[in-house]
């Protein structure tokens, strides 16, 4: 266990790519610290550098109160589950959880207890005989946990190690690495591309874009208050709904209560809705281009006229009432909207 | 099209069974050949059925030998092809294990430099650098030794290829797993990288023994003492060599006895041969 220390951090490639441009981030003790961000924006890069795996360009990193620039991943004191397992196929389960402890010194009696543990933890102590060629999806994945824990390290590194399994196992894996991790309360980070994992998961998120963090925040604040047009874009599904002020101004009602200069604003499919409001700060009018049930809640594009990209609303249940090519007006409250400058990408207020 | 297929399925069978007897008839004349008697052949006249001195034949060839025909005891040129056969099939394998690990795994200075001599290595094999390569031997004072009949065949690229291709389908993570177990280059060499190329190991020790067995022409140029003679070597002594006839019907026996290493070689290690030519396991 211990705090991890990331002070602008950059990652040149030999080619002059910069994969990671001044990324700081405090991260304390038991934390579970969750990088989200689209393929290429530096999340695996900075997790690989915090592992040892990948050279640091510039900046210091430190674990525990060791810098830990230069020395190799063993001697890191992480542990790390990688994306495809990387299970040794030619050993069993237990030879695999075993290995670390070995070449660590640990004395055979220590060893047989330490993965018995582990096992015992991960709920795979039949398998210990068993090679990894012999175990389903769910199981190898345990098995890259077990030899991650079996260590008990100062912190853990995920990189993406839900992304191979199935949906339904997918959600089952996610909710035992969080009670794991809140259990052992050992500080871990954890990359994802797929936002409901990050928001689930995470103590702190970070979201990384072009190898530059766009916000750092609980999830509720990520999601409640996104930092930048790309936070509001990415986080949440369906994506948040941008809509430009002066076509707001021509077609639509808005209240004068928006800070100056804010020329996009921002809703979210769910703060939208199709009922009366008290005083409505947005309302604006159009046609139902597509209704998409899906069970608990269904999704309605509007076809705004003069707009190319329809809005999406999320209503509960199917809203039998309407049909495609329906006219209907959406409206907001004033605080569902989140002004953005359009030049900058940051949020204003 | 029906007639048309039964003809067709006729002639490819008939070009089959061809190519077996062209195959199996020269080793059914051998196994005949030497179970007659010496003087069978003299009179010119191949029979085609087993004759009766086929223990008497096999006993003479492995316990006594007819020194004055050329031909020792094969006992001693089995065992000097055994030896040149297996140091070239393991020190073969050894170096090539090694130096694809170097070219996979390490980034050296003229990496791709080191790469494009062993391939061009390909281009010389012993027969063509064979003058020099026998001065160098000579020099070295390695002419009749295990050292000289063995070494000058263990460089070679075609297995530093195969393994060399081999590692570059482990996974990436594979080593990253190690390194971050606290495994160093030599350590994940052993414990993981060995492990995984054992069924290739296997074909290429199989392919390389074979190799090293059937060498003919480096065995004959270094050994003048006959304590170094292969078996190989050993045949056509015993046909060109001594004052006398042929003795055909010995020859045929150390004909088969020298075929038998190989196929035992072969039926041992089928399994794992036949894994490591098809499938990697992953």
């Amino acid at each position: 266990m211990a705090r991890i220390v990331i002070d602008d951090l950059h990652k040149v490639y030999a080619g002059g790519v910069k994969a990671v441009t001044g990324v700081s981030l405090d991260i304390a003790d038991g934390e579970m610290i969750v990088l989200v961000g689209p393929s290429g924006c530096g999340k695996s890069t900075l997790l690989r550098m915090v592992a040892g795996l990948e050279t640091i360009s510039s900046g210091t990193l430190s674990i525990g109160d060791r810098v830990v620039n230069d020395l190799e991943p063993a001697q890191r004191d992480i542990a790390m589950v990688f994306q495809n397992y990387a299970l040794y196929p030619h050993m069993t389960v237990f030879g695999n959880l075993a290995y670390g402890l070995k070449n660590r010194g640990v004395s055979k009696a220590d060893i047989d207890r330490q993965v018995r543990q582990a096992a015992e933890m991960l709920e795979i102590t039949a398998y210990l005989d068993r090679k990894p060629r012999a175990l389903s999806g769910g199981q190898r994945q345990r098995v890259a946990m077990g030899r991650a824990l079996v260590r008990e390290p100062a912190a853990f590194l995920f990189d993406e190690p839900l992304s191979n399994l199935d949906a339904k196992l997918r959600v089952q894996m996610r909710v035992e690495i969080r009670q794991l991790q809140k259990r052992l309360r050992t500080t871990s980070l954890y990359v994802t591309h797929d936002q409901l994992e990050a928001l689930t998961m995470a103590d702190r998120l970070v979201v990384l874009n072009g190898g530059v963090i766009e916000q750092v925040g609980t999830p509720m604040e990520v999601y409640d208050k996104p930092a930048t047009v790309f936070v509001a874009g990415f986080i949440g599904s369906p994506a948040m709904n941008m809509l430009e002020m002066p076509y707001l101004k021509a077609r639509g009602r808005l209240p004068d209560a928006l800070p100056s200069g804010a020329d996009l604003i921002g809703v979210r499919p769910d703060d939208l809705v199709l009922d009366a409001l008290d005083a409505p700060a947005l309302s604006l009018t159009g046609t139902v281009a597509l209704l998409e049930p899906a069970g608990a809640e269904s999704h309605i594009y509007v076809s705004l006229p003069g707009r190319a990209q329809p809005v999406t609303v999320r209503v509960a249940g199917v809203p039998l009432h309407l049909a495609e090519g329906a006219e209907i007006t959406l409206r907001a409250p004033v605080d569902a909207l989140h002004p953005f400058d359009a030049a900058s990408g940051r949020r204003l207020a | 099209m029906v007639e048309n297929d039964r003809w067709g399925t006729l002639l490819a069978h008939v070009i089959l069974i061809l190519g077996v007897f062209v195959v199996v008839f020269p080793v059914y004349v051998a196994i005949i050949a030497s179970t007659q008697e010496s003087g069978t052949f003299l009179r010119g006249v191949m029979p085609l059925l087993p004759g009766s001195y086929g223990w008497e034949n096999y006993r003479t060839v492995i316990l006594e030998g007819r020194s004055n025909a050329g031909a020792p005891p094969i006992g001693l040129m089995l065992w000097n092809s055994f030896v040149m056969a297996m140091m070239i099939a393991v020190g073969k394998i050894a170096i090539s294990l090694l130096s694809a690990f170097a070219i996979v795994y390490f980034r050296f200075p003229f990496r791709i430099f080191f790469f494009w001599i062993i391939f061009i290595t390909l281009m010389l094999p012993v027969e063509v650098r064979i003058v020099p390569t026998f001065q160098v031997v000579a020099s070295l004072g390695m002419l009749n030794t295990y050292a000289g009949l063995s070494i000058p065949l263990i460089a070679s690229a075609t297995a530093t290829f195969l393994f060399r291709q081999f590692f570059m389908t482990v996974p990436e993570e594979m080593l990253e797993a190690a390194r971050v177990d606290g495994a160093g280059p030599m350590k994940f060499f052993k414990d993981i990288l060995l492990p995984l190329s054992i069924t290739n190991i296997a074909a290429m020790f199989v392919i390389m023994f074979i190799y090293g067995w059937n060498q003919y022409l480096w065995p004959l140029l270094i050994t003048t003492d006959d304590g170094y003679y292969t078996i190989v070597m050993g045949i056509q002594r015993m046909v060109t060599g001594g004052d006398s006839e042929p003795l055909w019907h010995l020859i045929m026996a150390t004909v088969v006895m020298a075929a038998l290493p190989p196929i035992l070689v072969i039926l041992f290690m089928q399994r794992l041969f036949v894994k490591g030519l098809t499938e990697t396991e992953k």
